[in-house]
């Protein structure tokens, strides 16, 4: 059964996608059936892949980039003092400015290319990861650390053997958002100017009326943000077996 | 098992103040472990036992007038005390094995490691855990895994020895078995052991002080006779139970 579930839940999505379309009457270039998107999306499979291709590597780029900096600012916050006083402020403040409005900035910047989007999905991704990483460096238990001052650990031992590894479910946590947003980022980077890429060609679909290509081009994007999401969901739940999950149910037969 | 740095040294603890926030919680407070003794500090919770164990283990200052921590070797005590709390604080990313190893690893004695292997595995043997060595912590019941904590403890090989309610998370059969297993492995140590638990303090101490009051106080030690572990059937013990209970009811008021 839970195996069956993803394809339940995608069959009944698209019976409802189906259902607004016969219950409204809308016309196919305002919102086309899932048949006609499954036909756009055979017809133009080489010019979707090609796209789709372009708009995941900047989505995995994007993650490496954002992920190895909000982990390591994280790691610098957390281990210098004057670092944390001076850059933990400016992190904040850096939030307040909506990164959707650097996207023209970084285009202007950095170009049509790749690299303008990279840099986008790399900024959307940096908070989530450095925020949840350090909060999970700072929450460490402390008898842990009582032990390892005991056990005369330097603090760079403490941090790297005690802080980081008990921080990791945090991190982890931080990633999940991370994947999560990081094909918005890629996205809009895209909308904002770009020749290439699954936004790219929505956004010229549109203009052009070729909705039912728009839905394809959608529907590709939503299922590259879900295997990703679902790849790196259980690639951590396997690569940290010894974080405790527990059950919103009672659980019974258990001593 | 031979105890690191020779012959058993006594600490002395000499005008400690200790405040948290206004009041203190002890002022000029004099205390003392005698070398190769097990000394147990009985009290109500809140009276500052902890604080006492965290001040000589060194994670909390004293802050009084000529606050002194001394061994009697003249010799510093840091590096030479080892902890075991009431939490078993085992990293549940590291398996039996590399827990009991802890102590090294975190000094990154990297080279040592073929020998302390060795040692770790005879200790998890000693505690009986030698089955378990490469299980993860969240496998093990409570009491296993306060025996890997005592294994751990005794890894670190110090000639003093600290505990904060070790026992006391654990059922009452559990709780005797390992009071027996720790009194035989910590044999020739200078041990305090802190505990709301008379009997355990009966059983384990060959010192038994009770600490009260605001700032709190050291009574002079209850020294019960013969060897340890007592035998829980020994009725003298029983009779100094009821004398502690007394003291600890009033100390309570």
């Amino acid at each position: 059964m839970s195996a069956l579930r993803p394809a339940l839940i995608l069959a009944g999505l698209i019976a409802l996608w189906q259902a607004v379309v016969w219950a409204t009457g809308a016309p196919p270039y305002i919102l086309p059936g899932p048949a006609a998107a499954a036909r756009a999306w055979i017809a133009n499979g080489e010019l979707i892949a090609r796209h789709g291709a372009l708009t995941l590597a900047e989505i995995l780029l994007g993650l490496v980039v954002g992920v190895t900096f909000g982990g390591a600012s994280a790691v610098v916050i957390a281990y210098f003092r004057p670092v944390r006083r001076w850059l933990l402020p400016v992190l904040v403040i850096s939030q307040a400015i909506p990164v959707f409005a650097l996207a023209p900035v970084l285009v202007l910047w950095i170009g049509y290319g790749m690299a303008s989007k990279v840099v986008m999905a790399s900024l959307i991704i940096f908070f989530p990861v450095a925020a949840s990483f350090y909060d999970g460096l700072r929450r460490t238990e402390p008898g842990w650390l009582d032990l390892a001052e005991t056990m005369n650990a330097s603090r760079w031992s403490t941090l790297r053997q005690v802080r980081i590894p008990a921080a990791l479910p945090s991190l982890a946590s931080g990633l999940r958002v991370a994947v999560a947003v990081a094909p918005i980022g890629a996205v809009v980077g895209e909308w904002v100017g770009s020749s290439a890429g699954l936004g790219h060609l929505m956004l010229h679909a549109n203009a052009r009326l070729q909705v039912d290509l728009m839905f394809a081009a959608l529907a590709t994007l939503a299922l590259i943000a879900l295997t990703l999401y679902f790849a790196v969901d259980q690639a951590l739940r396997r690569a940290l077996p010894w974080i405790p999950e527990t059950s919103f149910e009672p659980e019974r037969g258990r001593s | 098992m031979d105890v690191a740095g020779g012959a058993p040294f006594s600490v002395q603890v000499r005008s400690a103040r200790v405040a948290f926030g206004g009041a203190p919680l002890f002022d000029r407070l004099d205390f003392s472990l005698a070398g190769g003794w097990w000394t147990c500090v009985l009290g109500p919770s809140g009276v500052g036992k902890t604080t006492l164990l965290r001040l000589i283990l060194g994670l909390e200052e004293p802050t009084g007038e000529g606050a002194l921590i001394a061994c009697s070797d003249g010799a510093p005590l840091s590096g030479r005390v080892a902890y075991m709390a009431q939490q078993d604080l085992l990293l549940p990313w590291l398996n039996v094995l590399e827990n009991v190893r802890l102590g090294s690893r975190l000094r990154g004695e990297a080279r040592a490691r073929e020998g302390s292997d060795e040692r770790a595995r005879a200790l998890l043997e000693s505690v009986g855990l030698a089955q378990n060595a490469d299980h993860y912590p969240v496998s093990l019941s409570g009491g296993m895994r306060q025996r890997v904590a005592l294994a751990r403890t005794l890894m670190e090989d110090r000639p003093v020895v600290l505990m904060d309610e070790p026992f006391s998370g654990l059922d009452a059969i559990t709780r005797v078995k390992l009071q027996d297993l720790a009194a035989v492995l910590l044999r020739e140590r200078t041990v305090l052991l802190v505990t709301h638990d008379p009997l355990e303090a009966l059983r384990l101490g060959h010192r038994v002080h009770v600490m009260s009051g605001i700032p709190a106080r050291i009574d002079d030690a209850l020294e019960p006779e013969g060897a340890i572990p007592r035998s829980l059937n020994d009725s003298a013990l029983l009779g100094l139970q009821g004398e502690l209970l007394s003291r600890l009811t009033e100390a309570a008021t």
